[in-house]
């Protein structure tokens, strides 16, 4: 008897997640540049202290979707080292648990980003929190849920066409707008406080982005790696 | 081209000509704008179409996934490159529009920005497309990034319309002179079969195209996709 579903996504996003810690290449590769990104947005704007605290929340979201996308690649790259995908397929594994783990393995990554350059971002930009750190920490961890979702269908995608390394932004990107707007919008207003209490329609909007595409990566994704 | 498909050329491009003679030299100049209104005439019509166009992206994208079919799929491919063409056309007239009765070529306005996106949207559809050598792998992939930006549309359209607003609401018929609404509405029907006349044309471009890639492999040693 095969063993359900969420065993399964529990074994794979344990198999990812065990990989990853035996090589740490990854988390430290995503670290490295992402802290890089943020190094480079403040060079680019200059020292004013007002200027980069206002565009705090927009700068840490363009370095985490920035390195999403290689966090993203590599998920797919090491199933396609010796055939692993076709391996997984032959246990047999579900695919939609296949895409449950990669796509929770890729939001932990993420998270796990985000948990070291927020402190860093808030040093270097000089900004202070006006809501509670729960309100940063909700949208951190919903931004990163919904970069993961469609990001890892668009991986999956991506890591057998040609050309992978342009094609997973040129996709990715656009779709993830509404995300990222929501996100930003969100994270700024808990950082420079909420007078019109916007906040929590911003959040909606990022809670309904994440029930649409993770809805739609476990439908889909079987297709995609389909033989 | 078949021959029917030159035949509704002429008669659509007649209608056309007919089309801009109403619209630049019967219809009266209007109140506000005077002629520079006159551009209406074939920005409102080229982006219904667009829109238009980008559902029967979405449901040749269903279509395909549903039930396999490569008729579905060369409905995607023909009515994405319509949609971009118009709504590229669409956008470079709108732009024209916008200098004289707004002062500016651009605007971040939510219709503006969300007709850009998608249009970003689609072109990486068609980067995906031309990126894949299997053309069962190329189908699927399509159909699948084909649902998740015919989701992601009105998603960002709301997220980007809680910006604030230039451009105008539609008019009703009610408020405007008669000549103004016939003329409009004759355009419009015009660009639905100039639409119609496109997607046909482009879709037998891609049926052929299959066609022809279904002979293909047996001439050839190997192509070197691996799975």
């Amino acid at each position: 008897m095969t063993p359900g579903l969420f065993r399964q996504t529990f074994e794979v996003l344990r198999k990812d997640l065990l990989l990853e810690w035996r090589t740490r290449a990854r988390l430290n590769a995503l670290l490295f540049f992402a802290l890089s990104t943020l190094l480079l947005f403040s060079f680019a704007l200059g020292p004013d202290a007002n200027v980069l605290r206002h565009s705090a929340a927009a700068y840490l979201w363009l370095a985490i979707l920035f390195a999403s996308v290689l966090a993203l690649a590599e998920s797919f790259r090491v199933e396609q080292e010796n055939s692993s995908l076709d391996g997984l397929r032959l246990i047999p594994v579900d695919s939609r648990a296949l895409f449950l783990g990669k796509a929770i393995g890729n939001s932990l990554l993420l998270m796990g980003l985000c948990a070291v350059i927020t402190p860093v971002m808030a040093a270097l930009y000089g900004t202070h929190l006006a809501l509670t750190p729960g309100h940063l920490v909700l949208v951190l961890v919903l931004g990163c849920l919904a970069i993961s979702a469609p990001g890892t269908l668009y991986a999956a995608i991506a890591s057998f066409a040609r050309a992978r390394d342009v094609l997973l932004p040129v996709l990715l990107f656009p779709v993830l707008v509404p995300a990222l707007l929501s996100s930003v919008k969100a994270t700024a207003l808990a950082l420079e406080g909420d007078p019109m209490n916007q906040y929590a329609s911003w959040v909606a909007l990022l809670g309904s982005f994440n029930l649409l595409y993770w809805a739609l990566g476990f439908a889909l994704f079987p297709r995609v790696i389909e033989e | 081209m078949s021959k029917a498909l030159g035949i509704a050329a002429i008669v659509i491009f007649a209608a056309f000509v007919v089309g801009h003679y109403l619209g630049l030299v019967w219809s009266p100049p209007e109140r506000e704008m005077g002629d520079v209104y006159r551009i209406m005439y074939v920005h409102v019509p080229l982006m219904l179409m667009t829109m238009l166009a980008a559902c029967f992206n979405f449901a040749g994208s269903v279509g395909y996934l549903a039930n396999s079919d490569r008729r579905f799929d060369a409905l995607g491919e023909a009515s994405a490159e319509v949609c971009l063409l118009l709504g590229g056309v669409g956008i470079v007239l709108g732009s024209l529009w916008a200098k004289p009765t707004w002062g500016v070529w651009w605007d971040w306005d939510p219709r503006l920005t969300s007709l850009a996106i998608m249009l970003i949207l689609y072109s990486g559809y068609l980067a995906l497309r031309k990126f894949v050598d299997d053309g069962e792998r190329r189908a699927t992939w399509a159909a699948v990034s084909g649902i998740v930006i015919g989701v992601d549309v009105p998603v960002i359209h709301y997220s980007v319309r809680w910006w604030r607003t230039l451009h105008q609401m539609n008019s009703s018929p009610a408020t405007v002179d008669g000549p103004m609404v016939f003329t409009l509405r004759w355009n419009i029907s015009v660009m639905l079969a100039l639409m119609v006349l496109f997607i046909a044309a482009r879709y037998q471009v891609a049926r052929n195209a299959q066609a022809r890639e279904v002979e293909l492999p047996e001439l050839l040693p190997s192509n070197g996709v691996t799975p």
